[in-house]
């Protein structure tokens, strides 16, 4: 048990330096994030566009449920992701200070670590400001919290999924506008793919093809349905673009 | 300190560096001179393990930057051409934020903030934001940053580029005072730049060293020629292959004023005799004869010039 305690101590000592780092990354990408209009831009669009249509859908249905906001405000982070990540790497690549956190006794993961916290913390902020419909559905009415929470969890895991796909985008250019486009081509791709689904004809390839619709595994979340395989979709997801956005940083070198 | 052996770096079809190989001693100043593109950044990225190299190793203080590269990463400050900092932080903010990245401790890093903020002249501003300084201020900022760990080895990229001339002199002064305390090298495509700061220089044309050592010897070892302004009077152009067949002569250019000529002959070989003894066969009276020492500027766009011809 000693010994267990001892390993784990160990283990942390030698990760600090290491957490270190990613704090000090996380750090400044938050401060650059703060300081710059963009993030404002974006949550304001962002809630405009949610508060919208949370009062077109509340007037419409009369329900205390946030399941029909959840899917519209899926299709606006489709644009609000891309823009999120487009400067993450893309613009200290223009910069010229990728060249500093290259040349620092810092590794690609810790520095992808560090901006991809700072990313998700600046998406959760804004989604933390839509809890306020939530706060208005409790204080008129009686919703159903399991619904909420795994709608607010799934949206979570679909946003984090769509900003690693946003991170990469800006890993593998020094051109904000190009990292845009080709994280909204990825998201958008990965979101109509399960429309093909209906016409093929091999049954295996079809169900693979809706298998990795991005879309469709949101839908059980916001009915308030955690399923394994839809948290497992999505962490793998977010795990394989990590993965990617260092292997895009590492091979810049060669 | 730094040990480089047989690198090469190719882009594409393009050779950015061949087959290079130099040392650099622990305490030396060295320039890397050359004119743009010649492959001095390109060097220097492979130092700092920016870039990593077709072939060949490099070593700093002992770790190979590809093997070893967190140790060398940690033994080096580092300003490349463009000053890679944050508009959007200030001088504070973005100096604790690269300290941070190199393993300080925060109680360490407040000390060594002020110490090289002084060092470089910063500590006035260092509550404005970067985007908002001058681009001579920073160039001190980006010094301070590879300062900031106090490595043994700082490598500067043009670090006057874009600088008008006061601040020049105070960089370049600010270079000559920290590399009583580390090892520098620097690169430049200006001359009296690199003669001015640096103990040795390495001269780089296509990707080749040219030419190194100190000024001195470069200016001696330039292909052993010394230089022989004379002036003859009444000398018509006949007089050119005259002077080119005194033994010893390697080159002879006429130049400007009337009856003067350049005559280039091979290093320990005093021709000013057999001048003297053309002059009075010839009855060429000699209104002028002075030698002309190669400074390092005709070294540089010699040696340089050569590999263009060659290639």
């Amino acid at each position: 048990m000693n010994g267990m305690k001892d390993r784990l101590q160990a283990i942390l000592k030698a990760l600090k330096p290491s957490l270190n780092k990613v704090w000090a990354v996380f750090r400044k990408e938050l401060a650059v994030y703060f300081s710059s209009p963009v993030a404002y831009i974006v949550a304001a669009v962002f809630l405009l566009f949610s508060g919208y249509f949370f009062s077109v859908v509340l007037s419409y249905t009369r329900e205390a449920s946030l399941r029909l906001l959840f899917q519209n405000v899926a299709i606006i982070m489709l644009l609000v992701a891309p823009m999120l990540t487009m400067r993450l790497f893309a613009e200290e690549k223009k910069m010229g200070t990728f060249e500093l956190l290259v040349t620092a006794p810092l590794r690609i993961s810790e520095l992808v670590a560090g901006k991809f916290l700072g990313a998700i913390i600046l998406f959760l902020a804004i989604m933390g400001i839509t809890l306020e419909y939530a706060l208005v559905l409790a204080i008129f009415g009686e919703p159903d919290w399991g619904p909420m929470l795994a709608g607010y969890f799934g949206f979570t895991l679909m946003g984090t999924a769509f900003l690693a796909i946003g991170m990469f985008a800006s890993s593998l250019t020094d051109n904000q506008i190009v990292a845009v486009v080709t994280s909204f081509a990825i998201l958008l791709f990965m979101w109509i793919i399960g429309w093909a689904s209906d016409l093929i004809p091999s049954v295996p390839i079809a169900m693979f093809i809706r298998s990795i619709s991005i879309i469709d595994r949101f839908e059980s979340f916001s009915k308030g349905i955690i399923d394994t395989g839809d948290l497992f979709y999505y962490l793998s997801v977010i795990g394989a673009f990590i993965f990617l956005t260092i292997r895009s940083l590492d091979w810049r070198r060669w | 300190m730094i040990s480089v052996e047989n690198l090469s770096r190719h882009f594409g079809s393009t050779i950015a560096l061949n087959d290079v190989s130099l040392g650099v001693e622990k305490g030396e100043i060295v320039g890397l001179l050359g004119p743009n593109g010649a492959g001095k950044t390109t060097m220097m990225r492979i130092i700092t393990g920016y870039l990593a190299p077709t072939s060949g190793t490099v070593r700093v203080a002992g770790f190979d930057v590809r093997r070893d590269s967190l140790d060398a990463r940690r033994r080096i400050g580092y300003l490349p051409e463009t000053v890679p900092v944050y508009s959007e932080l200030t001088v504070r903010e973005y100096l604790a934020f690269t300290g941070a990245l190199h393993d300080l401790t925060p109680s360490m890093v407040s000390s060594r903030i002020e110490l090289c903020m002084e060092k470089t002249g910063i500590s006035a501003v260092s509550h404005r934001l970067i985007g908002h300084l001058s681009k001579g201020y920073r160039q001190r900022v980006g010094l301070a940053q590879a300062l900031l760990h106090d490595p043994e080895l700082l490598i500067l990229d043009e670090p006057t580029v874009g600088l008008d001339p006061t601040q020049v002199v105070e960089i370049r002064e600010l270079i000559r005072e920290l590399s009583r305390s580390h090892t520098v090298i620097l690169s430049s495509h200006i001359l009296p730049e690199v003669s001015h700061i640096c103990s040795r220089v390495i001269i780089i044309d296509q990707g080749r060293i040219v030419g190194a050592g100190t000024q001195e010897e470069l200016e001696r070892s330039l292909k052993g020629a010394e230089n022989i302004m004379i002036q003859l009077k009444g000398a018509g152009p006949d007089a050119l292959d005259a002077l080119r067949s005194i033994p010893g002569v390697k080159g002879v250019r006429a130049e400007s004023g009337v009856g003067s000529f350049l005559v280039e002959s091979s290093l320990g070989c005093d021709i000013r005799e057999e001048l003297f003894n053309l002059a009075m066969a010839r009855r060429w009276p000699i209104l002028e004869m002075r030698v002309v020492s190669l400074g390092l500027e005709e070294v540089f766009r010699r040696l340089t010039r050569q590999e263009e011809t060659a290639s």
